[in-house]
């Protein structure tokens, strides 16, 4: 613990990184309260108001329908957030236990599992998205079984690496010796060696699951309008560079914000706990 | 006759991120010109620093504090710019390890490496002398088949080999001092016999001074000239190896002579992790 | 092993595009199609058949060369990919050039003066390049470089004043082909902008893990016998330290590569660059499914060259196993 203290002590940017996940977080949940216009979350038209520059009333400016840009990057926030808890909460279990069978189990487990686990990685990881979304209306809730899909084989291959190390060592021997199951061996003795380079990683991914799930709405393969979503204002405002250049710039700065905090505090904890490279 | 190396009251601390800890508490050390003089002690017990900070690879760290005087070859190494120390390292003072294997880098062939530290004193050597003067080098320490060596990897050779291949590097450029950390260590017994009768016998040849780092007394017994004896970052004794190994005067010495193993068999005394003898006062033979 | 992974990539593919709802006929034709015309193409596209027997022609029709028609362009889908691909990989190319010349460098910089400003600034530089998608940059870079400060044309792969014969469909070589060196240069400043967008988060995660592995080089026995021999600091650097962690880092340098193929998506998007990726997001809008699985194909075959050329290259720098000493 101490230890931990003075890593960050000496690691303002680790700091930053809590600072800005912080924020990002406050946001989302304070959205409704913090958000000067929050009907502007839904499909509003104030033709008095439309594209407006950054000031005034509106902090970041207006959109082409006169919707207060600063309020929709907040609930935009909620979305982007939802997305990385959900990924991660049902893509990091999958991915681990296979992970642990195929390192543990070895033999035919280990071949089928690890082969199935090439074939998914030897997609670029949005390709794969991609193609998924593109057989399927593109909703949040299919936005998040494609990402989803794309995500577990990297924890399966991340776990199952370390589970082959950790096989052979000591105290899985002895575990096995005094006849535990094969399940106590994988969850409970192998499975607390790997945390510390899973906590890395779902950190570092939390911000990836963000930047994944604004590409995919960036291509029009995400949330749907009138839903708030940054990757679909980077699109929509592109349409209308340079003159409304704080359509793109502002969500855009919203995506690098809430990566980088959680690029800044992943990169931290690799310091603290060592865990995956 | 004026010492080649002289160190007086050479301290080290280290900033942790528990505080500060002194790791070395004032080492005074001399080495006179083609001297052979062992430095002796457990590992932990600052001895490889030692090493380390006459090479002046420790200055450069982070979070290292260095005080007292080191002079080399009457040089205040200590008031050197970073660049003259430089200059000094693979040229007037150079260094074999622990592991010769490990040593040596691992992707490049033996002759590229061997280039670059001949280039620390001839600058832009060409291949074609840096083959020649390998080749001699390596002659010296009884590697007859160079080409092969020179052309080969690390990973190719054996350990003695590659053993051979770092005397003769760590000596190709005539160097005043040869700094040897553990030397051969990894190795079988045999063969780090064998090599350290080598090392001895180009040292005595060239008239290269050496500062022996080793926990082995049986090797120091053999090697040095003058032993010191280091426990905790002080030096507890010193004198002529023969004295200090005839009549060890201070309780640490005698607990680590004790712990040496011996033909004669019989069970080996554990040495205490701290005894209060352990801090008396250093003794020092005439 | 390779043909292997291709081969599940093919039936994952497959899967997923089967597993559309509703008939994909009807969706092709839209709404005012006539249910004999929609008979007519699930016939042709085989989709009255059992999901096997549908599969086992495609795989047929795949290795004659033929991956159908796409309902998009009404055209073989191969003859769409071979106008399309030229332009993506010579993106991808240029990107991937910029990622090795720019990011190794930085990551042995950053390694060499480490816990100092360098290392400071290119951590912080790298993170920054890691945490935005490649649109945002794509975004940044139009907006600066070709709007505010206008060095870069906005968006196309040549001006229009030029016209170059079609011979390899590599603008970079086809000019140079017809001998027009203007023509040349005006293609090279349309790949600027798109391939720097392309490399930026490339570059970072190259400069990280090049000093990653670095850092855990500089803790070996031979660099501190390197630097107890006073070798330069710089060539310690870039020679002694750098090539043992290249061989460690190959691969995932080969993953990030493959990467910028799916990054390609985004980015040929922001630019109007018309190529793979831009074609493949069409036929994904309109759920083309020959053309989608064809993209898909290519781009995963790409993917696997990416990695054999890796595995080579891992080979020819690692004497051990250069050398048979070692297995990979």
């Amino acid at each position: 613990m101490k230890r931990a203290a003075f890593i960050l002590a000496s690691n303002p940017l680790t700091l930053l990184g809590v600072l800005l996940v912080s924020l990002v977080v406050m946001a989302a949940a304070l959205a409704d309260v913090i958000a000067p216009f929050p009907e502007h979350r839904g499909a509003v038209v104030d033709f008095v108001n439309f594209n407006k520059p950054p000031g005034g009333d509106f902090l970041m400016g207006t959109d082409v329908v006169g919707r207060d840009l600063f309020s929709r990057i907040l609930y935009a926030y909620r979305i982007s957030l939802l997305m990385a808890v959900v990924v991660l909460a049902i893509a990091v279990p999958i991915g681990v236990t296979l992970g642990l069978m195929a390192g543990y189990m070895g033999g035919r487990w280990e071949y089928g599992l690890m082969r199935v686990t090439d074939v998914f990685l030897s997609i670029p990881p949005l390709v794969l998205a991609l193609s998924i979304l593109g057989v399927m209306k593109p909703t949040l809730l299919n936005g998040m079984i494609a990402v989803t899909a794309m995500w577990w084989p990297w924890y399966t291959r991340l776990v199952y690496n370390i589970t082959r190390g950790e096989k052979a060592e000591g105290y899985v021997l002895a575990a096995e010796v005094t006849g535990a199951s094969r399940a106590h061996v994988m969850f409970r003795e192998i499975l607390p060696n790997c945390m510390p380079a899973i906590v890395t990683k779902m950190t570092l991914d939390a911000g990836f699951v963000i930047l994944i799930a604004s590409s995919l709405s960036f291509l029009g393969l995400g949330v749907q309008a009138p839903t708030p979503d940054l990757g679909s204002m980077v699109a929509e405002g592109a349409r209308y560079l340079p003159d409304q250049w704080w359509l793109s710039v502002f969500p855009g700065l919203a995506i690098l914000i809430a990566v980088f905090g959680f690029n800044l505090i992943g990169d931290g904890l690799r310091d603290i706990l060592g865990g995956d490279r | 006759m004026s010492a080649l190396l002289d160190i007086a009251d050479l301290r080290l601390s280290f900033r942790l991120w528990s505080g500060t800890v002194e790791v070395l508490h004032g080492i005074s050390l001399s080495i006179a010109k083609g001297e052979r003089v062992a430095l002796v002690g457990e590992s932990g017990s600052g001895k490889s620093v030692t090493a380390r900070i006459v090479l002046g690879l420790i200055q450069e760290l982070k979070g290292a504090t260095v005080s007292g005087r080191i002079r080399f070859d009457g040089q205040d190494l200590g008031r050197l710019s970073p660049r003259a120390r430089h200059a000094l390292r693979g040229t007037e003072m150079s260094m074999i390890f622990q592991d010769p294997t490990s040593s040596l880098n691992p992707v490049f062939p033996i002759l590229r490496q061997f280039r670059e530290v001949l280039a620390r004193r001839t600058p832009r050597i060409s291949e074609a002398e840096a083959r020649a003067r390998a080749t001699e080098a390596l002659r010296e320490v009884a590697i007859h088949e160079a080409d092969r060596v020179l052309a080969s990897y690390p990973f190719q050779l054996s350990g003695g080999m590659n053993q051979r291949v770092m005397i003769a590097m760590a000596l190709a450029n005539r160097p005043k001092l040869l700094i040897a950390d553990e030397p051969g260590t990894a190795l079988d017994v045999t063969v780090q016999a064998q090599t350290l009768d080598l090392m001895r016998k180009l040292v005595a040849d060239h008239g290269t001074a050496v500062l022996f780092i080793s926990h082995n007394l049986g090797v120091v017994r053999e090697f040095a000239d003058r032993t010191y004896v280091i426990y905790r970052g002080r030096i507890v004794e010193q004198g002529p190896t023969a004295a200090v190994f005839a009549d060890p005067r201070h309780a640490y010495t005698r607990a680590l002579l004790a712990a040496q193993p011996r033909l004669t068999g019989g069970a080996l005394p554990e040495i205490a992790e701290r005894d209060p003898a352990f801090e008396n006062p250093m003794e020092v033979h005439p | 092993m390779s043909l292997l992974v291709l081969w599940g990539v093919s039936v994952l593919i497959f899967a997923i595009a089967r597993v559309i709802p509703g008939n994909p006929a009807r969706v092709a034709l839209g709404p005012n199609a006539t249910q004999d015309q929609v008979d007519a193409l699930a016939a042709a596209l085989y989709l009255d058949r059992n999901i096997l027997v549908q599969y086992a022609f495609w795989l047929r029709d795949l290795m004659r060369g033929d991956l159908g028609r796409s309902l998009y362009t009404n055209r073989p889908v191969t003859q769409d990919i071979a106008e399309f691909l030229p332009a993506t990989l010579e993106l991808i190319f240029l990107a991937a050039m910029l990622m090795i010349v720019a990011g190794l460098p930085l990551g042995i910089l950053a390694a060499r003066f480490r816990g100092r400003w360098p290392d400071h600034v290119i951590r912080v530089f790298s993170l920054l390049t890691v945490s935005a998608p490649s649109f945002v940059w794509a975004v940044a870079l139009m907006l600066a470089f070709a709007y505010f400060l206008p060095i870069f044309p906005i968006a196309g792969r040549l001006s229009e004043a030029y016209s170059i014969p079609r011979v390899t469909g590599f603008l970079t070589i086809d000019t140079l082909l017809a001998g027009n060196l203007h023509a040349f240069a005006n293609a090279l400043r349309h790949m600027v902008l798109p391939a720097v967008a392309l490399s930026l988060s490339g570059i970072g995660q190259a400069a990280r893990l090049t000093r990653a592995n670095m850092i855990e080089t500089y803790e070996k026995p031979y660099i501190e016998m390197s630097q107890a021999y006073g070798f330069p600091e710089g060539r310690i650097a870039r020679t002694y330290a750098f090539r043992p962690s290249l061989i460690p880092s190959l691969t995932i340098i080969g993953l990030d590569i493959a990467a910028l193929l799916g990054n390609a998506f985004l980015v040929e998007a922001v630019f109007g660059w018309p190529g793979l990726s831009r074609y493949g997001v069409q036929v994904i809008l309109r759920k083309d499914l020959n053309a989608i699985v064809g993209t898909v194909l290519v781009i995963a075959a790409l993917f696997l060259i990416v990695n054999i050329i890796v595995d080579i290259l891992t080979v020819l720098l690692n004497p051990r196993i250069r050398l048979g000493e070692a297995r990979p």
